[in-house]
């Protein structure tokens, strides 16, 4: 066997050879790492001074509650931290039940916590011990859903509740004299964001189900109704069906009935959505196996039987990811409804840029809100990625 | 026969089924158009299109159409139509390039221009498309410099607070004798791709790459022969040039149009950019290494092996990005560009008939997205793996 030289590797560890390796292993790697050093600069310098020096970001704190909370009265704040502190339960419940599904979700929730607690503690703010309180209730349940009989079953009951749950504290009811009623058009904000994405997403997930089932239908006369349904919202702009739910709806209802706004672009939004959540839907059922109808109808089940006990779960769980996906999408897309009226963060951004002593102030205040959506669509996505990875979705 | 034996018969049970589903969708639509007369009635409003023939009277900031206030209603929403369009279409173009450069960035070896990419990416596509737009007209487009301080980029192109002048072309008297050898050179690219294809069928080796060239070179020379024969040149330079207190010359796009392409072109091309991305990762590494031990060089294997399977993977999600992009056109009324929507929606506040306006709203974004669609799947089927 002949001997061959090997040449000893030339320093192959260490920042130096992984900055040759990475930034400069061709002719062309050079001046393509020169360029986004150049672009960089000429980006970030005047950014970074503009950022130290000019910009007002005084004005973020002064309006922080009103990016979070709109015209929501201010006396009335508790019920916010209410719907959070049972989220943070919910979560905690979640963890300890359904473990590395939900581990990823528990985590950003626990990590947002502790951040918003010490920046609250920096800034000299009192919201830090809600924050404090949030956490501690999270790990709280986390231990009581580790020993929960049937802790599954609660688990999701209890997130099945906790929609109606929101709505009850965040809108208050006459009947009840610890929740007075707060009219909807003072509700703004992340936290109308937030309404509005979950009311869209999780309402419109039936009515996704049943367009998806009907798209797949052997009776021509539903299958064209929901292909119609589906491919004509799916072809106009959001924008146009909000339009229609805030103007044109009025005149399909009888005339004693006019919805709020917040109802209408709710319904608008639950429209579009329920589209887009049909094709999702749909994809998953196109995913299940064959086989799975053959040995249902051997078994002797009919079509409905077959559909929702055999079909409908498998092809629900495929779609999980994509139904967070779309969460994540129509949380950028309720940012429309600014366009019909309401004060979600982009309109209170405008609204805040209308303060004379803040006047000129875009460039802070815009920034600050994408900050908000990035943060929030960064955690969610992270977290799917681990309920993905936990489902095995595409893997099994 | 039997009522009871009709009651299993599976062909009876669907047509009554479907009977039912028509007969509760019926209902349900009476009900509707009871509700709108009722309403309309009360309201003292009438459903008709005669408004469109009205004097629209109200000015519009910029239309690629001859308009006036004196024009009618149609004639705004017209314009407003081709506003969409030009802006969409534009928008498509630009938005490909940027879409596609960001997508092998995002592939590259290179470390820094990597994560350059993937940062754009990232923020953008987790932030509202409303927001960004508004960001790049308040915060950028319009806080540009003065007209006298304007940045100049080579071209030259100036970018103003007064908007973006760019440099043009205008056509002179010989334009339209030399139009002729323009569509000649157009037509004279099929005949290439004709010519070339027959010589390789009959060849027995691969043509060399530099016959490609010839899809450069005959049809500019063309072009240039064409204008050389003229008395004068047909095309006249417009450079913008500061004369006074503004522009003269050039191309003016005005704030609004440029945020919006800009807006739509940045947003829309992180989508395409991950589709991209997406694409040539899916492309089974098997490939690669077989064109490799064929003989084929790293280029070689990407353009003909890598990137047309990757296409076909890509067209799909493509398609639904540039019809995103078309209907996202609508949120040029947040920064005050003269789409349709907004024109549509002046039209309303105006008339006041907001059922006719709506429905000739999604009608005109239907027709869009199904045209665009129809183009796509036909460039789609084209390109679609034949399997037998």
């Amino acid at each position: 066997m002949a001997v061959v030289a090997v040449k000893p590797p030339v320093l192959s560890i260490g920042p130096l050879a992984w900055i040759r390796k990475n930034l400069f292993s061709t002719w062309y790697n050079v001046g393509l790492t020169l360029l986004a050093i150049w672009l960089l600069y000429a980006l970030l310098k005047p950014a970074i001074q503009w950022g130290a020096t000019e910009a007002r970001w005084g004005v973020i704190e002064a309006n922080l509650t009103l990016f979070m909370v709109g015209q929501y009265p201010r006396s009335q704040i508790g019920r916010v931290w209410l719907t959070v502190f049972v989220l943070a339960g919910l979560i905690g419940l979640s963890w300890g039940v359904w473990k590395n599904a939900a581990r990823g979700f528990a985590l950003i929730a626990l990590s947002a916590g502790a951040a918003f607690t010490l920046i609250a503690l920096l800034y000299r703010w009192d919201v830090w011990t809600q924050w404090l309180i949030a956490e501690a209730i999270l790990l709280i349940f986390y231990f009581i859903g580790l020993y929960l009989p049937r802790g599954a079953l609660m688990a999701g009951l209890a997130w099945f509740l906790y929609f109606p749950f929101i709505f009850l504290v965040i809108a208050g009811s006459k009947y009840i004299a610890a929740l007075p009623p707060v009219p909807s058009n003072l509700w703004g904000g992340l936290l109308l964001t937030l309404l509005l994405t979950v009311v869209g997403n999780f309402g419109a997930l039936p009515l996704g189900i049943l367009l998806a089932l009907g798209r797949r239908s052997r009776l021509p006369v539903i299958r064209y109704f929901s292909i119609g349904y589906i491919e004509l919202v799916r072809g106009v702009p959001l924008i146009t069906i909000l339009y229609m739910s805030a103007i044109l709806l009025p005149y399909f209802l009888p005339i004693d009935m006019r919805p709020e706004q917040v109802i209408r672009a709710m319904i608008g939004l639950l429209m579009f959505e329920a589209a887009y959540q049909a094709e999702n839907v749909r994809g998953g059922l196109q995913a299940v196996d064959r086989g799975q109808y053959e040995a249902a109808h051997a078994l002797g089940l009919n079509g409905s039987q077959t559909t929702i006990l055999i079909i409908l779960p498998q092809a629900l769980r495929m779609v999980i990811p994509a139904l967070f996906n779309s969460f994540i999408s129509l949380f950028k897309d309720t940012s429309l409804v600014a366009l019909i009226g309401l004060f979600e963060i982009v309109r209170i951004a405008r609204s805040i840029l209308a303060q004379t002593e803040w006047l000129g102030t875009h460039r802070e205040v815009f920034l600050f809100a994408f900050m908000i959506y990035w943060v929030f669509n960064l955690a969610l996505t992270y977290g799917n990625r681990r309920v993905e990875e936990a489902l095995g979705v595409g893997k099994r | 026969m039997n009522i009871k034996a009709l009651w299993r018969d599976i062909r009876f049970l669907k047509i009554l089924a479907q009977m039912i589903f028509i007969i509760v969708l019926a209902l349900a639509a009476g009900y509707l158009y009871l509700n709108v007369t009722t309403n309309l009635a009360r309201q003292g409003l009438t459903v008709g299109y005669g408004f469109i023939k009205n004097p629209a009277s109200f000015g519009i900031g910029e239309s690629f159409i001859p308009y006036q206030p004196s024009d009618t209603y149609g004639r705004a929403l017209l314009v407003g139509l081709v506003n969409t369009l030009v802006v969409s279409a534009l928008g498509i173009v630009l938005t490909t390039f940027v879409g596609v450069l960001a997508g092998v960035a995002r592939l590259s070896s290179n470390w820094l221009i990597n994560k350059f990419a993937a940062a754009y990416v990232g923020v953008i596509r987790n932030t509202p498309l409303l927001l960004q737009l508004m960001f790049w007209y308040f915060g950028v487009f319009i806080q540009l410099p003065g007209v006298r301080q304007a940045i100049r980029l080579p071209g030259p192109v100036y970018l103003t607070q007064r908007g973006v002048y760019l440099t043009w072309a205008e056509g002179t008297a010989t334009f339209p004798a030399w139009r002729i050898y323009l569509i000649v050179a157009f037509i004279s690219i099929f005949v290439i791709w004709f010519v070339l294809r027959s010589m390789q069928k009959r060849a027995a080796v691969p043509l060399s790459p530099w016959w490609n060239l010839a899809y450069l070179l005959i049809p500019a020379l063309l072009i240039w022969l064409g204008a050389a024969l003229q008395p004068e040149p047909p095309l006249r330079p417009l450079i913008p040039e500061l004369t006074g207190l503004n522009f003269r010359g050039g191309l003016r796009l005005t704030p609004e149009f440029a945020t919006l392409v800009f807006g739509l072109v940045i947003y829309t091309g992180a989508f395409i950019a991950e589709i991209v991305r997406g694409g040539i990762q899916a492309v089974a590494k098997g490939q690669v290494e077989a064109a490799r031990s064929l003989g084929l060089t790293t280029g070689q294997a990407l353009r003909l092996i890598v990137f047309p399977q990757a296409l076909r993977i890509m067209i799909p999600p493509v398609t639904s990005q540039y019809l995103n992009l078309a209907k996202n056109s609508s949120l040029a009324i947040a920064i005050g560009y003269p789409d349709l929507f907004s024109v549509a929606g002046t039209t309303f506040n105006n008339t006041g008939a907001a059922i006719e306006i709506i429905t000739i709203m999604m009608l005109s974004y239907l027709s869009i997205s199904l045209f665009t669609s129809l183009l796509m799947n036909i460039y789609n089927s084209r390109i679609q793996l034949v399997e037998r």
